[in-house]
């Protein structure tokens, strides 16, 4: 595990050199008693408030017009959707990738900035870490619909069958398969293994019984022995290594669904780097957005302090400058290139029925995103939440442009078409957001939703010195 | 195990600082069946207590190379052997197709296999255990330290034992009922 502390001491000496230049990861004056106190009492004591019991049930009811727009997907067929030919992908795998793509952030927060030693990390990873699971739960959802027939679902699983038939290994629908649901998987153990110290502060701390007994057995009897934790730290720092490649595969893969196929828009290389850029950028808008409300209603400005917010506001501008390349290297090469089919679709970018789409896009993920340059709109949480929902449309438009307005002309004039979403899309597209909502509700009610032994770790009093 | 009435002994500090002078006297004093419990990961604390190699790095490299392999041979007997598919004469043995896979196979088995065998290592789940009989104990996971001598050392002596750990100045001992 590397140690924090010391990079917290030079971040404060810095601090004093250059009077307060920078926002501290911890407001001072906190001990190990009320970090836990402070963090674990919204669990355990904090009555549960009409603000949330509104907000749960909002979600809530958005979550059932989930279920209905599902169960009446499994009723009548894709029929009900927007999709035809040309356009066979619509809604579905653009809100599919955009989920996946929100994810992505948490795994960055809490695998590779562990790894470089990003100490302000600490108080953010367990809710990105969160989202991320929740928001791959959304995604997971909707290749698994979409053909309409979820109950065939098994097929693309490789396993001895009276069929006697095998999944085609070659085909970039499969290595999503298992890209997508390896990814969940690690995700839920990195999740997990880094909730239990944290359930045993809550079941040494709980007056309830029935709390007692639930956190008590999922903490299995934790005890902070010297030797559980050297073996935990090399476990969390060892799933930390094998997390970072897998994020990076994830979105590489997913953008091999499109990569390797030779529709023009889609047969390109710069697809992988570019994908996975987008989708930090995303999911780091997705963070703040869920963060600035959060510290803000529970107090938590101690803990998710400006630094916070302006570090992922940095991310989020690197990051958005990849994908604004991206999109400057796909033009380019559509006219560099010499290939009429890829000049067509620059020109139908540009000028074709989906061009203000196009171009709202490039408002949304290049222009307004550089207002993040000024330092005033990094520390202002209204600005960059709202900088931060302007991303996130940005981002799933840039899912609607790559998939619908490639598919919609292609080769041949005679097979062109537009695609119009119905309702049913929408209810879906909504119902998710509602699922996800309904799960982080749940999330910061019941569990830590800030990591306490980690915060403990950031604290001058946790510091032992060389004899 | 001996069924002792007493399990072990058991001193409580009031920081990591603490804890980890304490923990390396009671080692060099000769006592080797002995513990330390923090409310964070303290790196200096496994060396202290004389523990110093964990074999997860060696189970999760196990877990990664059972996951790529069979990744990689579940991929070859399916498109070579038991389920060939001639595509225009391209040959069966594709492995470029199949990196990706074997990839995923591998970090997939390497995470269980840490989680898992972390897990399994430190015995748990274990949800009794004698320590938790101290009423104090439920400050070790807020924020209070804690050695432990367990009775089974040879060196163990409740009273001697007793009057060692209070030379180490802690906040409370107490002797921990099995």
């Amino acid at each position: 595990m590397p140690d924090h502390r010391d990079e917290v001491g030079v971040a404060s000496e810095a601090a004093n050199k250059v009077a307060n230049e920078r926002a501290p990861v911890i407001e001072p004056g906190h001990t190990f008693a009320t970090v836990t106190d402070k963090i674990s009492s919204i669990v355990l004591t904090r009555p549960t408030s009409n603000g949330w019991i509104v907000g749960f049930g909002a979600a809530f009811l958005v979550t059932m017009m989930l279920l209905y727009a599902l169960g009446y997907l499994f009723l009548r067929g894709v029929g009900i959707w927007g999709i035809n030919i040309p356009i066979g992908w619509g809604f579905a795998i653009v809100n599919f990738v955009w989920w996946i793509g929100i994810g992505h952030a948490g795994t960055l927060i809490s695998a590779i900035l562990l790894l470089l030693r990003q100490s302000w990390r600490n108080s953010i990873n367990r809710f990105a870490e969160a989202m991320t699971l929740f928001a791959v739960a959304c995604a997971g959802i909707f290749p698994g619909v979409h053909t309409g027939r979820p109950w065939l679902d098994y097929w693309m699983f490789p396993y001895p069958n009276t069929m006697n038939y095998w999944p085609q290994f070659r085909s970039p629908l499969m290595w999503d398969v298992f890209a997508v649901s390896t990814y969940f998987t690690v995700s839920l153990l990195f999740w997990f293994i880094g909730l239990i110290p944290d359930l045993a502060t809550l079941r040494d701390r709980s007056e309830n019984k029935f709390a007692r007994i639930s956190y008590g057995l999922l903490a299995m009897g934790w005890r902070g022995s010297a030797r559980h934790w050297a073996r935990y730290e090399t476990a969390y720092l060892l799933l930390a290594g094998l997390a970072t490649p897998l994020v990076l595969s994830v979105h590489t893969v997913v953008s091999f669904d499109f990569a390797v196929g030779i529709v023009p828009g889609w047969h390109t290389t710069i697809f992988p780097p570019y994908f996975v850029a987008g989708a930090i950028y995303s999911g780091f808008a997705m963070v703040l957005m869920l963060a600035i409300p959060i510290r803000k209603i529970y107090g938590l400005e101690d803990f998710i302090t400006d630094r916070h917010l302006q570090n992922s506001a940095k991310v989020m501008l690197a990051t958005g400058w990849i994908v604004a390349y991206g999109y400057g290297v796909e033009a380019f090469m559509g006219w560099y290139g010499g290939n009429r089919y890829d000049q067509t679709l620059l020109w139908n970018r540009l000028h074709g029925p989906y061009a203000f789409l196009y171009s709202m896009l490039l408002v949304c993920n290049i222009f307004i995103p550089q207002l993040l340059w000024v330092r005033k709109m990094r520390t202002n949480p209204v600005w960059l939440f709202l900088i931060s929902f302007v991303i996130l449309i940005g981002m799933w438009l840039e899912r609607f442009v790559i998939i619908v307005l490639s598919l919609s002309r292609d080769f041949l004039t005679s097979s062109w078409g537009m695609y119009y979403p119905t309702r049913w899309d929408w209810m879906t597209f909504i119902g998710t957001i509602g699922m996800f909502l309904t799960a982080m509700f749940l999330f910061v009610r019941i569990l830590p939703m800030i990591s306490i032994f980690e915060i403990r770790q950031l604290l001058p009093e946790a510091e032992v010195k060389p004899e | 195990m001996r069924t002792l009435p007493i399990y072990g002994t058991m001193a409580e500090f009031a920081s990591a600082q603490d804890l980890v002078v304490a923990a390396r006297r009671t080692h060099e004093a000769g006592y080797r069946k002995i513990d330390a419990y923090s409310p964070f990961p303290v790196e200096e604390l496994a060396d202290a207590i004389g523990f110093h190699k964990n074999n997860v790095a060696l189970v999760t490299l196990i877990g990664a190379i059972i996951g790529g392999l069979s990744g990689y041979l579940m991929q070859y007997w399916i498109a070579v052997i038991s389920y060939p598919v001639n595509v225009g004469g391209r040959p069966y043995h594709s492995w470029p197709a199949f990196i990706i896979v074997t990839f995923e196979m591998t970090i997939l088995f390497g995470a269980i296999f840490a989680v898992f065998g972390m897990l399994a290592l430190n015995g748990l789940p274990m949800p009794y255990h004698p320590v938790f009989n101290v009423p104090r104990f439920v400050l070790a996971s807020k924020d209070r330290f804690f050695l432990i001598v367990f009775a089974s050392d040879p060196k163990y002596d409740v009273v001697d034992t007793r009057q060692f750990l209070q030379g180490l100045e802690p906040r409370s001992i107490s002797e921990v009922p099995s």
